[in-house]
């Protein structure tokens, strides 16, 4: 019982990752039909700012986090504006091919500087090891986890439901041309976005070194996750990709621990079962287009 | 009725066999005698062509983007691994036809999950699938070779006459042969009215369901088709280089096959021969500059060719030689 307990708050853990790391992807996805396979970069960006600043400069965890989503938001938004903003209207197959070229070229350059083995951020002496509630072991890391993605993930909901920039959004997200005839700037909402987006998938590779681990081909490891969250949840609400990572990272947290012969197996047999089923995934309307 | 006389004459004018083609196929197999120490690469540059021909007929041909086409290369080299490492069939065309046959089974059979959905549906459900196989293969070790790929790997001589030989001189001749043959066969059914029927599809499937095209009975085909001849291509990355590891299933490989495509230009059968040699002398040299970060240059040349544009960088390429067939046509056209 206890056992089961802890997987689950391993796999509730890391699907609260998951969803801070794939939720840009979601907008990208939802807002203009963009296929961006580099989403993981963008992640990896985040995490090894992170490291660098936290061993190599001695920044404080807890100062670097933050600073690793500025720096990934930024990146974000010089990239959207430089390459990305003129790709919006290609087909899916230029997109692709575009996005899997910056994910070689994010590889190789990392690799370059950084070179490839895995690396690890020092953490402070007060996030290691785990306590006991109710016989549960909790581990401190995971704990922090859970908390700072809960609040954002609150935080983002709140955004969208409640004030005007939200509203802007799920208006151009509902039908671009009709936000852009009442007044809406479409593409600086989008812009702004896909900041966002970035910064939080770069904090999502911060927090995340610990628990995923971070080498020059996170981008290419963890793509498939960060689409099946996009896909399985759809990518018209929050609520929708949020539901899948919980769903995906349960799954995979106790598909390791009771069946580790299968491995990821189980996931992407899930993942290809549901897309048959419900092709516009398991909480996404029907498309209108 | 006359439309349909214009259509007819356009398509068979299409399907004559060219100058440029011959001239295309006979530099082929001059390469046999001009490079003579370049085999494997040669033989590389063949089993990729067929490769990405496999990918032209449902990307070019049908409109199917494909992430994950290497999960029938690779279940076509797997197969002609397990087939000769354990003495069942031991004849390398016969081999090559069961490992192309096995891909075309799995072809048939996730056709049906591919054509469904929209495009990014198809994508992710390409890219699982080829993930998956992968997976299986890792875990199915003990007949795989997991992770060190299958040992012992030995190819009987091609129809018990040939051996392979050490230079890799009848290894290309077989590759080169194979790829003619399927060449021909592809250039046979892309230029029928199947293959007309798939352009239709291709440019707009609401227009080609409401003419009569049974839309997804023309994709489940050519699709299964496309998968025999990625599994054939599969095979002959096995039996000339006898290996078979789990990287044939690797989403880097279905990556650079459809930059091989793209650089080739889809759509009209030459594009994945032109790219695969285009690809490989590339990847050659990006390797002899910076040998660890090659994958950069792939990288950089993928985002360049998107950011020029592909239609405009065949405009740019194909100038020069269309005005010299121009300048070579002129005469002929105006005799009667």
């Amino acid at each position: 019982m206890t056992t089961l307990l802890t997987i689950l708050f391993d796999g509730v853990a890391y699907g609260m990752l998951l969803f801070v790391l794939s939720c840009g992807l979601a907008v990208t996805l939802g807002l203009m039909n963009f296929v961006n396979l580099a989403h993981g970069a963008f992640a990896m960006a985040g995490g090894y700012i992170c490291a660098v600043l936290v061993n190599q400069s001695g920044v404080p965890f807890f100062v670097a986090l933050p600073m690793a989503f500025i720096a990934s938001a930024l990146i974000g938004l010089v990239i959207e504006q430089t390459l990305y903003k003129h790709l919006y209207h290609r087909n899916p197959l230029d997109q692709v091919l575009f996005t899997i070229g910056l994910v070689f070229m994010a590889v190789t350059v990392v690799d370059y500087i950084m070179g490839s083995s895995q690396i690890f951020i020092h953490l402070p002496a007060m996030l290691e090891g785990q306590f006991n509630i109710f016989g549960i072991g909790v581990g401190r890391y995971r704990l922090m986890i859970i908390v700072i993605c809960g609040l954002l993930t609150l935080g983002i909901q709140l955004t969208l439901a409640n004030t005007r920039f939200g509203s802007r959004l799920r208006a151009a997200v509902d039908d671009p041309r009709a936000a852009s005839g009442l007044g809406i700037n479409v593409p600086q909402v989008f812009a702004l976005t896909f900041a966002f987006g970035s910064g939080l998938a770069g904090l999502g590779g911060a927090l995340g070194a610990e628990i995923l681990g971070l080498d020059p081909y996170f981008p290419l490891k963890f793509m498939i996750y960060f689409l099946i969250v996009v896909t399985v949840g759809g990518s018209q609400t929050i609520t929708g990709p949020f539901l899948a990572s919980l769903l995906l990272g349960v799954a995979d947290v106790a598909g390791k621990y009771y069946v580790p012969k299968l491995g990821a197996f189980v996931i992407y047999t899930v993942m290809i079962v549901i897309l048959i089923w419900r092709p516009n995934g398991l909480f996404g309307r029907v498309a209108q287009r | 009725m006359s439309a349909d006389h214009g259509v007819g004459e356009i398509s068979l004018r299409r399907a004559r066999w060219g100058h440029g083609e011959t001239a295309f196929w006979l530099i082929a197999i001059a390469a046999i005698f001009v490079f003579s120490d370049r085999y494997l690469i040669l033989t590389e540059m063949a089993w990729l062509g067929l490769f990405a021909l496999s990918l032209d007929l449902i990307l070019g041909y049908a409109g199917i983007v494909s992430l994950g086409h290497a999960a029938f290369f690779g279940v076509g080299a797997y197969c002609a691994g397990l087939l000769a490492v354990h003495g069942i069939v031991k004849e390398p065309v016969l081999a090559l036809v069961v490992a192309g046959c096995t891909a075309m089974v799995l072809g048939f059979a996730t056709s049906f999950l591919v054509i469904r959905g929209s495009e990014l549906s198809q994508l992710m459900v390409t890219l699982g699938i080829a993930l998956l196989l992968r997976e299986l293969a890792n875990k199915f070790s003990d007949i795989t070779g997991g992770f060190d790929g299958l040992q012992g790997i030995v190819i009987d001589p091609i129809l018990g006459l040939f051996a392979f030989d050490i230079f890799g001189k009848v290894g290309f001749i077989y590759c080169l042969v194979v790829l003619f043959v399927l060449f021909l066969l592809a250039r046979l059914i892309v230029h029928s009215p199947f293959g007309l029927s798939l352009r239709a599809i291709r440019n707009n499937p609401l227009r080609a369901a409401a003419v009569g095209i049974p839309v997804n009975r023309r994709l489940i085909a050519i699709y299964t088709l496309s998968a025999f001849y990625a599994g054939i291509a599969g095979a002959l990355f096995t039996q000339t280089t006898a290996l078979a590891s789990l990287d044939v299933f690797s989403f880097e490989r279905s990556a650079d096959l459809l930059l091989v495509l793209v650089i080739g230009g889809a759509g009209y059968l030459y594009g994945g021969l032109i790219g695969a040699v285009v690809f490989r002398v590339l990847q050659d040299l990006f390797s002899s500059w910076t040998p660890q970060y090659w994958q950069f240059w792939i990288g950089l040349v993928l985002v360049l060719i998107v950011l020029i544009g592909r239609e405009r960088m065949y405009r740019g390429v194909m100038w020069l030689p269309r005005l010299a067939m121009r300048r070579m046509a002129s005469p002929n056209r105006s005799t009667p």
